[in-house]
Formats: C-alpha cells, sequence, structure tokens
C-alpha cells in the first residue's frame, strides 16, 4: 500500500497528465462520432455570447453584399409568386396555418467556418426559439447543414462541409438517390455517393434534396455535377457537385422545421417508441 | 509574485481571444492558421507547480476548444506541450535551466528559436493528427504540421519581440 501512494506521489505529475490527455481524446472522439460532443461546444452563453457580439461589428463590413443576396431572393420568390395563378390560393397566409408542413425560421450566422475536416457553423436562434436537433438549416441559394446543439439563445449547425455529415440527395431530372458527403478537400464541392449506375448522368445536371429524411423538403437545390466516375464495382456513382452556396460568404439562413417529424420518424422505426 | 500572476491571466485572456477572433480566420491559402494562443504554455514561468501548470494549460487548451468546436483536441495538444516542457527545456537551455533561472527575454536567440520550434511542431503535430483523425491521411497531416508551424514560429518570435521589455 505504501508503495502504491508513493508510487503515485512520485509520479503525480505524469499521472496527472494521462488523465487530462485521455479526457481530451474522449471529447475529440466524441467530436468525430456523429452526435457530437455534450460537454464542448461553441452554443454556449460565453462563446455564443462573445461571437454575437463580435457579429455584430462584423456584420456591418458585409452588408452590400449580404443585400444584394436577399434582393436576388425577393426577385426569385416576387417572380414566382406574381406569375402563378391566384384564384386556387388563399390570398393571406399566415404563420399559424395549419396546412403548412414545414415552417421557417430566419436566423443570423454568428461562426462560420470551412477549413477543418469537421465544419462547425453557429446561429443567432436557440432553444428559445424552439429550434431543436435535426432541424434543417439551408440559405436562399441551397442548402447548409442540421442544427446539432441548442443552447437557450444559439444552436450550433453540422454544415454540409463536415466529414460526418449525410444527406440524402437526388437528381432533378429523375429519381436515381443517394447520399451527400464530404471529403474534406476542398469547400466548394462536395461528393455525392450510392447513385445507381442505372442512371443516365450529364455534366452540369443540377442535384436537389429528395426529401427522404423528414429534415428537408424535396427539391431544395444543392449544386451541379461537376464530374463522375464509377466505383471500383462499377455498381455505383462517385459524383462530385459544385456547390450553389459559397460556403465562406454565409449570413442569412432559414431553419426548416418539419412539423411532421416525429411521425414520420415513429413510423420508420417502431421500435424508437 | 501577484504582478506574475496578474501577467498570466492578461496573458491567457489575450491570447485566447486573439485566437479565436482573429487568427483563426486566417485561413492564408484556404486552410493555414497560426496557433499562437500556445505562447502562454511556451511563456509560463519556469518556477512554478507542475501540477497547477499542467491544469492551466488543459484549461487553456479546451477553452479554445470550445470556441473552435473541435472537442479536446486543442487541449490534448496543450497538455502535451506542457508535460513535456521540462524536458525541451533543459535540451534547449541546459545549465540556465538547471539554476532555474531562465528569463525568456535574456537567453539568446538560438536557442529561443530552437525551444518555441520544437514544442510548436509537437502541438501542432498533435492538433492535425487529432483533427484529421486518420492515419491513411498523414500526408495531409505532415503538410499541414509543416506550414502551420512555420506560420506559427514565425508569429511567435515577432511577437515575443515586440512585447519584451529592455531589462538592463
Amino acid at each position: 500500500m505504501q508503495q502504491i501512494i508513493n508510487f503515485i506521489l512520485r509520479n503525480k505529475s505524469f499521472l496527472l497528465y494521462i488523465l487530462l490527455f485521455i479526457i481530451s481524446i474522449f471529447f475529440t472522439i466524441q467530436n468525430h462520432s456523429y452526435q457530437r460532443s455534450k460537454f464542448v461546444n461553441s452554443a454556449n452563453f460565453l462563446s455564443g455570447g462573445v461571437y454575437n457580439k463580435v457579429n455584430n461589428i462584423n456584420q456591418y463590413f458585409s452588408l452590400k453584399e449580404q443585400n444584394l443576396l436577399l434582393q436576388e431572393e425577393n426577385n426569385k420568390l416576387k417572380s414566382v409568386l406574381y406569375n402563378t395563378v391566384t384564384e386556387s390560393k388563399p390570398s393571406f397566409i399566415d404563420s399559424l396555418s395549419y396546412t403548412s408542413i414545414y415552417q421557417f425560421t430566419p436566423a443570423l450566422v454568428i461562426k462560420n467556418n470551412y477549413t477543418f475536416s469537421t465544419n462547425i457553423l453557429l446561429i443567432d436562434k436557440g432553444k428559445r426559439d424552439s429550434i431543436k436537433q435535426d432541424y434543417g438549416v439551408i440559405t436562399s441559394k441551397g442548402i447548409l447543414g442540421i442544427v446539432d446543439h441548442t443552447s437557450k439563445k444559439y444552436a450550433t449547425v453540422l454544415s454540409i462541409l463536415n466529414t460526418k455529415s449525410k444527406i440524402s440527395a437526388q437528381l432533378k431530372r429523375t429519381n436515381h438517390f443517394g447520399t451527400l458527403k464530404w471529403n474534406g478537400k476542398s469547400p466548394e464541392l462536395v461528393q455525392l455517393v450510392d447513385i445507381s449506375s442505372k442512371a443516365k448522368l450529364i455534366q452540369g445536371d443540377t442535384i436537389i434534396t429528395s426529401g427522404r429524411s423528414a429534415i428537408f423538403p424535396k427539391g431544395i437545390p444543392i449544386g451541379t455535377i461537376q464530374d463522375f466516375k464509377l466505383d471500383a464495382a462499377e455498381d455505383f456513382y462517385e459524383i462530385n457537385i459544385a456547390l450553389f452556396n459559397d460556403m465562406t460568404n454565409i449570413e442569412h439562413v432559414y431553419i426548416i422545421e418539419n412539423k411532421d417529424a416525429k411521425e414520420i420518424n415513429n413510423l420508420i422505426n417502431p421500435v424508437n417508441e | 509574485m501577484n504582478s506574475i500572476i496578474t501577467t498570466n491571466i492578461l496573458r491567457f485572456v489575450t491570447l485566447v481571444f486573439a485566437q479565436v477572433l482573429v487568427l483563426s480566420h486566417i485561413n492564408y491559402l484556404g486552410y493555414l492558421n497560426p496557433y499562437i494562443y500556445i505562447l502562454f504554455v511556451l511563456l509560463f514561468p519556469v518556477k512554478n507547480n507542475r501540477m497547477v501548470f499542467l491544469l492551466l494549460s488543459f484549461l487553456l487548451g479546451i477553452t479554445v476548444d470550445m470556441f473552435l468546436d473541435s472537442g479536446g483536441m486543442h487541449a490534448a495538444a496543450c497538455v502535451t506541450i506542457a508535460f513535456v516542457r521540462p524536458a525541451v527545456l533543459k535540451f534547449c537551455f541546459g545549465a540556465v535551466y538547471e539554476h532555474q533561472t531562465i528569463k525568456f527575454n535574456q537567453v539568446d536567440f538560438g536557442a529561443k528559436l530552437t525551444y518555441i520550434s520544437i514544442l510548436t511542431v509537437i502541438h501542432h503535430l498533435i492538433l492535425f493528427l487529432l483533427e484529421v483523425f486518420n492515419f491513411s491521411k498523414i500526408l495531409l497531416v505532415l503538410q499541414k504540421t509543416l506550414f502551420s508551424s512555420i506560420f506559427t514560429i514565425i508569429l511567435c518570435v515577432l511577437v515575443t519581440i515586440i512585447f519584451s521589455r529592455k531589462t538592463k
């Protein structure tokens, strides 16, 4: 016993080092698995608050650019709105209409990164605005990611530029679908795998979300095919997709809540009751 | 004694903020960032309680991790360099270290550069190993380590020169 205590006392700094190192490795491994670390993330009052303060200043520098983006989107929406036949539709839709499955909440990105292999964004909406895990996040141009952790006022978003994010996507022309992943190399290119080799692909084809996951509605644009090749077994395509979004310049985003998500998930996984 | 504590608290806060608000957004050539917050570990007083030093390094790393959403990789790298620091000090400064009288702005430049370089490379290697987390991409890890280290070392040396007080 005496010897054990002596050993601990003699090597206390080494043991402390090993302990701290193992804790950090534990956090890191959690960080690399799909569900992120519950303990260390930036959706808390300290880092969220700091990033929010800084972003309050920083957003002035890109006002002009962001305004143009919003104007472009307004323009697109107006052209859709005034070119459809209006008779059959109610003249006014408020946010409480029960018929809508998807509910949108606008938010601001207060921290964005795209240089790591696991990129996380921070947005300024959280539990207080009834944002929960697994809500989709899009911009006016295309998809951005999925809400991961939420605190009272902030939420982290697992960007599509994250080697562990997986999103169901399909071709716009046909219904062949696959999984969207990222290989960690370029912030402009993502990869679409598991598209059946029966699909006929053309460079420049548009890729959209498939609506199979109860997170994103069908038809949100993702990008266009840049190049593609068959995998080793020649059963599936591996496709490089050029994103519509400029992931390095993102400010205004929309969070999508699928009100039927719970029902759909219960139906698919009845065991999880 | 009190001034040492104040200096180190100030250094801690300043370095963390400089790191997460400015330096992590440089992205030179797309992915190169300097990590000069390790200056806190490098310049920590030599006469110290090792346990406190290790815990402070862990705290520094985990704070940066929290801001950068990186799990525990900065913490792991920081704790490691804090742990190996005495050995590196001995290697670089030799006799001066034996007498526990190192003043970082008095030692000669060559030794200081070696000291900063060794610890920076160790830190970056562990950091990027944990970030990429894939042994098949070891080349990417080494490449990132090399270039980021150069960046960090240059900045660290500049900062230590600019902020060193003349002690005559």
